[in-house]
């Protein structure tokens, strides 16, 4: 059976179809049944693929299946292929087990929705292609993964058509994710020239072979790692592809739990750690997207601080924990970042489920400052985003302590890491509790704002279930990855065989650095996560004026940090208008109106002026044409008879 | 034997090919063709290919040529006037038209002429050999044909329908 | 008795052939020029066959097959066009038929 985890793709694909075509004309219950059924099939079949996986021998943990042959064209082949290996397993049972409770979730979320069976639709579709993305042999089926990703998350984000901001935000998020996948494409080009083959088994042991040590400067393993490299930046809203995704929150909640918290911010995360083996081979490269990691947590966690609208809060944080992963990825460590990937697809997923609970009972009211007192009527979300906001702050012995603190151990132990990076590390620690805290607090606690009494309640099981079961996960998925003082390092052991091609730069191996002294660098990280705990307590839950007048006095800062550093105004100022200015006077008034209109204005006199000979040739007398045929033939005949005499 | 037998058909064929465009009336053409035809079969004949020569007859002569008969006699065409100008004209066409086969004649066929003989369909098993290929080696062309045939069918079918307009 | 060499055979297709050319260019009325036409295939099949004989092939003979089909489709058809032609503009005369004039 293990052979046939490819067929894991067929529902989705199936639910995607079926509400695509036909869902139109069925009752609600039916589309999202259907839609709900296709993922949770997917993800029991994965079920019991894993149960079957877990129990081979390591090195037989490697399965390609060859559908078909894709594209043959000279010496270039694409296969069809899949790939089904430890990373891919965990990715896999990660986007259908949080896809399908979020799938859950929606059935209540969206009710009453029109157009539900092209939620429903656009939903199955995205889970095929997230799990296409994550299942690919080689690099182009990859691809295909990431553009379709890519294409749901520009559906869903404008999934409201009605209201123009979302038809805006899907098209920024689907602009920006462009320049990304470019370069993207251009580092599969390379990969290709370089290798001559796309595909990942085959290609990996080729650059172990030719390149057994890593090489530091501008070598062609550089520009492809950098290349890819780019291309994540704009799937993982990195510095400086950040900006769409804050602007992503136009689409129903649900889809931001799924898409743009979960799973398809991670493809590049999972980029790169599939690319393990180039990655390694180019210590420079690693060292920048530590830098851009590093960088990327903490200006969205100064971001986050002051933000109002709920949603908002949970974007910068994800591009915040993203910028972690990175920094995890950028030492080396790349069994830390999926381990942080693995967790934070449950707790953010969480977060944003729980968000949007809020939503549904404020009628959806987004300003945090509008909330409060929201603790009695909503206990379950409120006690399953303190799990949440736990996990995600880091507190132990939530899964976030353990994958976060590791992150942390590892930019200040492994040999590709620095100091610097974990004081970066700890003070977005700090600020992640309190921006967390922050939006607890406002939110739950306090006194009811805007006219919503303490009447109301929870929206039903199928909210509180996966909010539930979601809190759960959050809070022992930590059990496999325990650091060494603890017990045992699972998740590293089963990802070992991922890695079998890289260079192994002794991230893990550890440096014969003391227990006690990772021991005392969790205990830093979870005293500065309770110090940011303890502020937004005192900010936010006894006195709120201080903030309030810290804002008044600093109006500057704070408008600064509101609008995310202002890049957005940036781009828009001197990538957006640098190419308007560009398009209107040379593409438009030299190039469009010069040479493509002289062209054209010039081919169409030209034939005017020779299609009056032309014109007295068609006499409509047929046997002029056929005198004009038999004279053609027969000076066809003589130059054969010329040629060959 | 050969060689009368061809010179005299060979003749004959030329002939009523001639008389085909030169007879004003077309029935007197598709007689003249018909001629022509049967001189032709007697020559295919000779050339070893019994089989087709009798195709020829049958199906050309006969099927096809009753075909353009039944037209001519449901139209009644009248004769076509030649103007006055007639030899002028036929001469406008004639000439290259001489002047190219004799170039064929006398400067092509000397240089290409073929080398090689025998008789392909020998020992009279012609038929047989020719089922064998027809039906092996062209048996997709063979079939296409028939749907060639088909549409043909119904392309006259629908280009004869009175549609009442 | 001597064999009549190839090239008379081929000689007398390609005379039959250029009359056959003629007569397609002379002519006005159609039913004519659709007799010069298949006198042009009768010439091109008795070339098919003198070069079948001449290098003893016999494929040569399935192409006059083929031929003989498509003249027969093409006077099925043919006719028909002459028939609504006539139809519709009450004449054979295809100096009178040039509406596909530039």
């Amino acid at each position: 059976m293990i052979e046939y985890f490819w067929l894991a793709l067929v529902p989705p694909l199936a639910g995607f179809l079926f509400n695509g075509l036909v869902g139109k004309r069925l009752p609600a219950r039916i589309v999202s049944g259907a839609g709900c059924a296709a993922t949770g099939a997917s993800f029991l079949f994965l079920l019991a693929v894993f149960a079957e996986f877990i129990r081979l021998p390591a090195e037989e943990q490697q399965i390609v299946h060859r559908l078909f042959t894709w594209i043959q064209a000279g010496t270039f082949t694409a296969e069809c292929s899949f790939l089904l290996d430890p990373l891919s397993m965990i990715m896999l049972l990660v986007i259908t087990g949080v896809g399908f409770l979020i799938h859950v979730y929606s059935t209540a979320y969206m009710e009453g929705e029109t157009g539900l069976y092209r939620y429903f639709a656009y939903l199955n579709l995205f889970v095929f292609m997230m799990s296409l993305l994550v299942m690919a042999g080689n690099y182009l089926l990859l691809f295909v993964g990431w553009e379709g990703v890519g294409l749901c998350s520009y559906l869903l984000i404008g999934y409201y058509i009605e209201r123009k901001s979302a038809g805006d935000a899907a098209k920024k998020a689907f602009v920006v994710n462009r320049v990304g996948d470019a370069c993207f494409l251009l580092g599969v080009f390379l990969i290709f020239k370089t290798f001559g083959t796309l595909e990942f088994g085959s290609l990996f042991e080729t650059v172990s072979r030719t390149h057994p040590q890593p090489e530091s400067g501008f070598t062609v393993l550089a520009a492809i790692t950098l290349l890819l490299f780019l291309g994540a930046t704009g799937k993982s809203a990195q510095i400086p592809l950040q900006v769409w995704l804050p602007d992503a929150m136009e689409g129903p909640t649900p889809v931001s739990a799924l898409i743009h918290a979960a799973t398809m911010v991670t493809a590049g995360v999972y980029l790169v750690v599939r690319s393990a083996a180039l990655y390694s081979r180019a210590p420079d490269v690693l060292l920048l997207i530590a830098v851009v990691g590093v960088l990327t947590a903490l200006l969205a966690a100064l971001t986050a601080l002051v933000q109002r609208d709920i949603k908002k809060v949970l974007a910068y944080s994800t591009i915040s924990q993203l910028g972690y992963m990175f920094m995890a990825l950028g030492v080396g460590a790349f069994s830390t970042g999926i381990f942080h990937l693995f967790t934070h697809a449950f707790f953010k997923a969480l977060l944003f489920l729980g968000a949007g609970s809020v939503l549904l009972r404020l009628h959806h009211e987004l300003d945090l400052f509008r909330m409060g007192g929201l603790r009695n009527s909503l206990k379950v979300t409120c006690w399953t985003m303190w799990v949440g906001t736990a996990a995600l702050a880091g507190i132990f012995p939530l899964s976030g302590f353990f994958s976060k603190d590791e992150i942390l151990w590892r930019a200040l132990d492994s040999p590709l890491g620095h100091p610097v990076f974990w004081v970066a590390g700890l003070v977005v620690a700090g600020l992640t509790a309190f921006y967390m805290c922050r939006l607890m607090f406002l939110a739950f606690y306090g006194s009811p704002g805007h006219g919503h009494g303490e009447s109301g309640s929870e929206a039903g099981t199928a909210v509180t279930a996966p909010l539930a079961i979601l809190a759960g996960a959050a809070a022992v998925a930590g059990v496999v990855g325990l650091p060494a003082y603890l017990g045992d390092h699972r998740l590293d052991h089963f990802l070992a065989p991922v890695f079998r091609y890289s260079y192994d730069h002794g991230v893990s191996a550890g440096h014969g650095a003391s227990h006690s002294l990772e021991l005392l660098a969790g205990g830093a990280a979870l005293a500065i996560s309770l110090l940011g705990a303890g502020l937004a307590y005192r900010l936010y839950a006894r006195d709120r004026s201080i903030p309030r007048r810290l804002a008044n006095r600093y109006p500057g800062l704070h408008g600064t940090l509101l609008q995310q550093f202002r890049i957005d105004q940036a781009y828009s100022r001197f990538v957006v208008g640098g190419l308007k200015v560009l398009s209107r006077r040379v593409l438009w008034r030299a190039v469009d109106v010069g040479v493509v209109d002289g062209a054209v204005n010039g081919t169409a006199s030209l034939f005017r002026r020779w299609s009056g000979v032309a014109t007295r040739m068609q006499s409509g007398n047929t046997r002029t044409y056929a005198a004009w045929i038999v004279t053609g033939a027969a000076l066809v005949f003589l130059y054969l008879y010329s040629v060959i005499d | 034997m050969e060689q009368i037998v061809f010179y005299v058909f060979a003749a004959v064929a030329v002939g009523s090919a001639l008389l085909v465009i030169l007879q004003q009336r077309a029935v007197y053409s598709a007689f003249s063709l018909i001629v022509c035809f049967g001189a032709l079969a007697v020559l295919y004949f000779q050339l070893g290919a019994a089989l087709v020569a009798a195709l020829q007859v049958i199906v050309y002569a006969g099927a096809i040529m009753v075909l353009f008969l039944f037209v001519i006699m449901l139209l009644d065409p009248k004769s076509e006037r030649f103007g006055p100008d007639r030899f002028k004209k036929t001469a406008l066409a004639a000439l290259p038209a001489a002047a190219f086969l004799a170039f064929v004649l006398l400067r092509v066929f000397p240089a290409w002429s073929p080398r090689g003989s025998g008789d392909p369909l020998g020992s009279g098993e012609g038929p047989k050999r020719i089922a064998h290929i027809l039906f092996q080696d062209y048996l997709l062309p063979f079939e296409v044909t028939s749907i060639l045939i088909l549409v043909a069918i119904l392309g006259a079918v629908v280009l004869v329908k009175h549609r009442p307009d | 008795m001597g064999m009549v060499p190839a090239t008379h055979y081929l000689a007398l297709g390609a005379v039959l052939f250029v009359i056959g050319v003629a007569g397609f260019i002379v002519r006005r009325n159609v039913i004519t020029m659709f007799m010069s036409v298949e006198l042009m295939l009768n010439a091109v099949n008795l070339t098919f066959l003198a070069y079948a004989r001449t290098w003893n092939q016999v494929d040569a003979h399935i192409f006059v097959f083929f031929v003989m089909t498509v003249a027969a489709a093409e006077a099925a058809v043919g006719l028909a066009l002459i028939l609504g032609l006539d139809r519709h503009s009450q004449t054979l005369d295809i100096d009178t038929v040039n509406r596909l004039q530039g």
